[in-house]
């Protein structure tokens, strides 16, 4: 079973191979181990960019081999962010304050510590009381539970209202984009619990580990992330390679007929849609700790629409398009919008790529999707054709 | 011969239109059952009705030995409890393999889990070939099925409902847009596919309804205009007129 798998998805180990060689060669060249090569800036860049690429095959498994295309995962990705930065934030703050307590001549009671410790988190929202959300905030496991279980919750519940009454195309997109801007836009509010539009920062301190430097808690986080993203390549390789990819991608290409059949479309549906949001989350709660920051802004819609882009440049339907779509565009947006590309001086007016970098990626998108509907990945059926034809 | 499949004053209308009118026809096992009419008869409207995508206004719809109405179930409930539809148009998965349609048609367990956790059945290969065999696709399984013929892509649709093994097969127009050759070969399919399970053919091709050599039933206006062998059916004044006045 195991080598008819891997003879069926050769792109499952080249994959696996180039993910492990990259992380070698970062790994060398990273600061920890004494290189100047990468920066700690940029290995975390890196490592942001492998937990978009794990978000972007979620993506791509629901909208580019089931059909659906949803306007909406980068809010499951963002609820990943804020559940483990939650008691990120909780663990070192309580740190922090117990620390300064301890010179009080009275011992200070355990009322006192929360207080302090709630005015420090909300204090710019003005409050010092603990939000019900935060119940779990003191225990990492429930909180680590909280990335997979309250995206996947939520995606649940959506999603079973809205295949159950069979929306599909473009309502369901307008409905998924509806549900981030919402969440969004609720989590904007100072009382919502979340420090509104502060979000929560300090990410990138793990409590308990002040005494690593970040170059090294960097490259531990970039391994962690592409480990994450070996692991959910292989998973959704192997939930895709047998009859239940079949029938998944007979749903995208034929709803009824699949119902036809006798499959249970919505339930096909809905446990696409559940387990890719429970990745999001996870890719989401590694990513957050390298940027150090999370606010409400990051599931703007947007933030969706670009994911959907990502994949439809990298190609849809395989697996490796929507890595390539991830890290292509990824890269080339924080080049472009981090002042380093040069301006292009035409004389009467200048072009300035911060300004100028959406409306490429604009007519990026326009011209992938009318000249190369199959992406960047559909050059490598190019290359096996012509191969094929040699032998 | 017990009845399969009744259905029984069923009327539905779409905007003011009575597509069906107070219909009623009984299905025996194991039969093989031609359903013949002038456009807009009502043939494809009494299938959608049969198969659950068209709730009649009023009838009853009664199936097997238990009697259970179909008008409560749902597409995919319905097609569980073993009933197959071919549709007009064949509709196959292109972009797959002709082994992977008939693995999804396949009578197995159809929850995500099971076909996720209990890969492929041991004897799944023997029943795909099987399915292969009787429509004369066994050099194609590895194909795409969108490369395939007209024709070869109707009967991979007939195999892929011979495949879910279901005791009433609803087969519109299966010949359409096809050689004479490939109608023998269908007509040859379907009257075996009949000794061990009730096919309903929908056709207005009498030619290839003479070739089944079944019971016919004829259509007009949403109601049983005539019934019997097609040589009865033929001789009736009614049905003249209503062939020949259009």
């Amino acid at each position: 079973m195991e080598r008819t798998f891997i003879a069926k998805n050769p792109s499952v180990l080249w994959f696996l191979l180039g993910l492990s060689v990259f992380t070698l060669l970062v790994s060398i060249f990273s600061e920890a181990a004494g290189s100047a090569v990468i920066s700690t800036s940029f290995l975390k860049t890196l490592g942001k960019t492998l937990c978009l690429c794990l978000v972007a095959i979620a993506m791509d498994v629901v909208w580019g081999y089931c059909g659906i295309l949803s306007l909406g995962h980068f809010a499951f990705f963002g609820i990943g962010g804020y559940a483990i930065g939650m008691w990120l934030m909780y663990a070192r703050t309580k740190d922090i304050v117990v620390g300064s307590l301890e010179n009080n001549i009275l011992p200070p009671t355990p009322d006192e510590v929360t207080t302090a410790i709630g005015s420090q988190i909300f204090g710019v929202v003005g409050s010092s009381d603990f939000p019900l959300i935060w119940a779990f905030s003191h225990s990492l496991t429930l909180q680590l539970l909280a990335v997979v279980l309250v995206p996947g919750l939520l995606a649940l519940v959506f999603g079973w209202l809205a295949f159950r009454s069979r929306v599909t195309g473009v309502y369901l997109s307008i409905l998924t984009q509806a549900m981030t801007l919402a969440l969004s836009l609720y989590l904007f509010q100072n009382d919502t619990g979340l420090r509104g539009n502060n979000g929560l920062s300090g990410l990138q301190n793990i409590p308990g580990l002040e005494a690593v430097s970040q170059a090294t808690l960097s490259l531990w986080f970039f391994w962690a992330s592409a480990f994450a993203l070996g692991l959910g390549y292989v998973f959704f390789a192997w939930m895709l390679a047998g009859k239940f990819g079949s029938v998944i991608r007979a749903i995208r290409d034929n709803e009824t007929r699949v119902r036809f059949l006798g499959y249970h479309v919505e339930t096909y549906k809905l446990f696409i849609f559940t387990t890719t949001a429970m990745i999001a989350g996870i890719a989401g709660a590694l990513y957050y700790p390298q940027a150090g920051i999370i606010n409400p802004a990051e599931i703007a819609p947007i933030a969706s629409i670009y994911l959907a882009v990502w994949v439809a440049i990298g190609g849809r339907g395989r697996l490796y398009g929507a890595v390539i779509g991830a890290v292509v565009v990824s890269l080339m947006s924080s080049w472009f919008t981090g002042g380093s590309a040069p301006d292009i001086n035409l004389g009467i007016y200048i072009v300035k790529w911060t300004d100028w970098w959406l409306v490429l990626l604009g007519l990026t998108f326009v011209a992938v999707t009318l000249f190369f509907p199959k992406g960047i990945g559909g050059l490598f059926d190019l290359i096996s054709s012509r191969q094929e034809k040699q032998q | 011969m017990s009845t399969l499949l009744e259905v029984s004053g069923v009327s539905v209308s779409f905007d003011g239109f009575k597509a069906i009118n107070n219909l009623s026809i009984q299905i025996g096992e194991a039969e093989l059952r031609a359903i013949i009419g002038p456009n807009g008869a009502g043939k494809t409207t009494f299938m959608d009705i049969v198969t659950g995508k068209t709730k009649p206004d009023e009838g009853y719809v009664i199936w097997g030995e238990k009697s259970v109405s179909l008008l409560d179930m749902n597409e995919s409930q319905i097609a569980q409890a073993g009933i197959g539809r071919k549709f007009q148009k064949p509709t196959v998965f292109e972009e797959q393999t002709v082994r992977e349609n008939i693995t999804m048609a396949l009578k197995n367990p159809r929850s995500p889990l099971d076909l996720l956790l209990n890969r492929a059945a041991a004897d799944t290969e023997e029943r795909v070939r099987a399915v292969s065999d009787d429509i004369g696709l066994t050099d194609a399984l590895d194909q795409l099925s969108g490369a395939l013929s007209h024709g070869q892509k109707q009967w991979l649709e007939i195999g892929m409902l011979l495949a879910q093994d279901p005791r009433l097969l609803l087969v519109d127009e299966p010949a359409a847009g096809m050689s004479a050759t490939e109608r023998e070969q269908t007509t040859d399919i379907l009257v075996r596919a009949a000794k061990t399970r009730a096919v309903v053919v929908v056709e207005h091709d009498m030619e290839f309804v003479r070739r089944l050599n079944c019971k016919v039933t004829v259509l007009h206006q949403g109601s049983v205009l005539a019934e019997g062998s097609l040589d009865h059916v033929t001789k009736n004044q009614d049905v003249i007129d209503v062939y020949l006045g259009r």
